[in-house]
């Protein structure tokens, strides 16, 4: 494996008004590697994502990705370079079946410019396999009408279907029962075990333990510890989330900025 | 049976399965067009043994003329409900578009060609469209309040257009024929083998190319049925016809413009994203699509629609007065999309719901002259049958709320 992470953040720092939501943030993933953010709520996680997603703009710092400087200004972009994302808030929408919503914004057409539906089919039922996917009774049904669990899986296959390179799912787990948690884990564990980087946002640091190599902490905007999971502990990871060095006092924005 | 797993040994769901799965989508709140075709049937039921000339043929005929203006018109409200929006201007822009054919055709020395006043009248209709989708995707005002300044607006137009005139005779024979001309007897019977032909050709294309690509395939049993239906369905329609005037035109209007939108909204990604921004239009955007511009483009659709509704009526009146676009035009037309099962809330209905809920409120204006009531009994009525459908709208999507869904 080479040594330049596949996606890379350094010192990106988003301000909504007055409202800091990251500070100088640096982060990175390698293929292959789960990688599990976490931090309390507020903390920054959904919009580090969204940044990286192009949601966001941010206000300062960079972002690389496969050693190169990326400028990523829609969700078009981020899909163009194999960055796919699904959002705590899933972008599902109901009224559509599931091979509608996995290839909503890049429909397949035919010789004539009519949905190709047949091979839109085909695909989705063939990423659905190639995750183990088998609650889906069919991919002609209505979104709707899916259970929790099995949203979640339409959510992650139509993310991994695009040849994606980096798939950050944001808090994937968080609206679950118990036997549809281990249906998104194991999920999660074949996508790294498949070459994706993996990042992972999750409050549930047992299911983190579980799945993913490495862990990132941001508290308050920043970026204030990275653990590797085999050398460390639940208690230790616990403890920087809640009580993490902060290298920069909130509240004390304005002055800093204006005397630095 | 695992759909995502199994479909490639198993290509073949039995006919258990889908009845099951329709039967799912029905308790989910997916009625389709079942509560619109029962409601169909006990309106004839009802006015025949009230009055033996409602199910005649030269009522029949009549009611396809009267239902088409309606029909028209409420397409274009289709596309604007699937956005979750509402178009109040409808009823006005259908005038200003109808007195613009009809006074650009004033045989006076000054008058165009009928094509150059149709594609005025058209023109005007999507620019009118595309200026409300403007206010309302970029500047954010509420669709009901662009519209509603629309309707107020249009009616002032319609009126400046007409001038000191009054009323304006439509003199285009072309134009007169669309709401006044009728098919040869023939030409509808061959017109119609034409229209199962074709419609049989694109189900079995389907059932081959699913085969081919090893999906699953519905028993042949269901695509043989739909083809026996629309025969059924045109075959009555044709001979009923053919025993008074005949088909008119209009009627052959309004299904060319039946299968073209559906097309549209089932068969292209513009449908699709109409869809998509209905049903989440943030799942939308973050998918890429460009919202504010399907937005645009639906009410400039509408608006179209509108214009064209407006060319059949003024057709049928044969010419247009400062009433043009007044009276029932607007509500019947929003009513008639809502009545045929398109959903107020955004995300759910199809072009076909314009055409069912048109029949059912020119079948109610209808019967209920020939019963020699007047309109207060008629906006009664109709308005009951709309709170009626809204009901089953608001009902069946409570029930999809408790089915687990946000
Ligand atoms: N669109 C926005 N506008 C203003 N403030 C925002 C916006 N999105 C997030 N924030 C703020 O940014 C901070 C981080 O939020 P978020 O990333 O959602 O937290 P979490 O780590 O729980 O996902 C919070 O203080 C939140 O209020
Ligand atoms: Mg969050």
């Amino acid at each position: 494996m080479s040594d330049t992470p596949i996606l890379e953040l350094r010192g990106v720092s988003k301000r909504f008004g007055a409202v800091v939501a990251l500070h100088e943030v640096d982060f990175h993933v390698d293929a292959g590697e789960v990688m599990a953010l976490v931090g309390d709520n507020g903390a920054g996680k959904s919009v580090l994502v969204k940044s990286i997603a192009g949601i966001h703009h941010i206000d300062a710092g960079e972002i690389l990705f496969e050693g190169e400087v990326v400028h990523i200004h829609g969700p078009k972009d981020a899909s163009r370079l194999g960055i796919e994302v699904v959002y705590q808030d899933l972008a599902l929408a109901d009224n559509l079946d599931v091979v509608q919503n996995m290839f909503l914004g890049r429909e397949e057409l035919d010789t004539l410019h009519r949905l190709d539906e047949i091979d839109m089919e085909s695909r989705a039922l063939e990423t659905l396999g190639d995750l183990s996917v088998t609650t889906i009774r069919s991919v002609r049904q209505k979104v709707a009408g899916l259970s929790g669990g099995q949203r979640q899986s339409v959510a992650v296959a139509k993310a991994v279907m695009w040849n994606s390179k980096v798939v950050i799912l944001d808090e994937p787990t968080a609206a679950l029962g118990v036997a549809q948690t281990r249906q998104v884990l194991e999920l999660v564990k074949r996508l790294g075990e498949q070459g994706l980087a993996v990042i992972l946002i999750s409050h549930n640091l047992h299911d983190i333990f579980e799945v993913a190599d490495s862990i990132t902490v941001l508290r308050l905007g920043q970026n204030v510890a990275e653990f590797k999971r085999t050398e460390t502990n639940q208690q230790e990871v616990v403890q920087a989330i809640t009580a993490g060095k902060l290298s920069h006092v909130p509240g004390q924005a304005e002055t800093h900025e204006v005397t630095a | 049976m695992s759909a995502a797993a199994g479909a490639a040994k198993a290509p073949s769901a039995s006919l258990r399965d889908v009845t099951n799965r329709w039967w799912t989508d029905v308790k989910s709140g997916e009625l389709g067009s079942l509560p619109i075709i029962v409601g169909l049937i006990i309106i004839a039921i009802v006015f025949q043994t009230q009055n033996d000339r409602f199910l005649t043929a030269g009522n029949f005929v009549n009611l396809i003329v009267q239902s088409a203006a309606y029909t028209t018109i409420a397409m274009g409200i289709v596309f604007v409900l699937l956005l979750g929006e509402i178009d109040l201007s409808v009823g006005y822009v259908s005038g200003v578009a109808g007195v613009i054919a009809t006074v650009l055709l004033i045989p006076d020395g000054n008058e165009v060609p009928t094509v150059v006043a149709i594609l005025a009248a058209l023109g005007a209709g999507a620019a009118i469209g595309a200026f409300h989708g403007i206010l309302f995707a970029k500047v954010g005002i509420p669709s009901f309040v662009v519209t509603l300044a629309g309707l107020i607006a249009w009616n002032g137009v319609v009126l400046l257009l007409i001038g000191s005139r009054g009323t304006v005779i439509l003199q285009d024979d072309f134009i007169i024929d669309l709401a006044n001309g009728f098919l040869s007897e023939g030409t509808a019977w061959l017109l119609m083998l034409v229209c199962v032909a074709l419609y049989a050709g694109t189900q079995l294309n389907e059932i081959r190319v699913r085969r081919k690509a090893g999906l699953e395939q519905e028993p042949y049993l269901l695509p043989a049925l739909r083809v026996a239906a629309l025969a059924i369905a045109l075959g009555i329609v044709v001979y009923v016809a053919n025993q008074d005037r005949g088909i008119p035109y209009v009627g052959v209007l309004v299904a060319a413009l039946l299968v073209f939108w559906s097309f549209i909204l089932g068969r292209t990604r513009f449908g699709r994203y109409v869809y998509a921004v209905g049903g989440n239009a943030e799942a939308a955007r973050r998918a890429g699509i460009n919202v504010d511009r399907i937005r645009i483009y639906v009410f400039a659709i509408c608006s179209l629609m509108a214009a064209v509704g407006g060319i059949i009526l003024a057709s049928r009146l044969r010419s247009v007065d400062t009433n043009a676009g007044g009276g029932s035009i607007l509500l019947y037309s929003i009513a008639a999309a809502v009545i045929g099962g398109t959903s107020l809330f955004g995300g759910r209905g199809h072009i076909k719901s314009a055409l069912l809920g048109a029949l059912v409120i020119a079948s109610i204006d209808n019967g209920l002259g020939l019963l020699g009531l007047g309109s207060g009994e008629k906006f009664v009525i109709t308005g009951g049958v709309l709170l009626l459908a809204v009901t089953v709208d608001s009902v069946s999507r409570r029930r999809q709320t408790q089915a687990g869904r946000l």
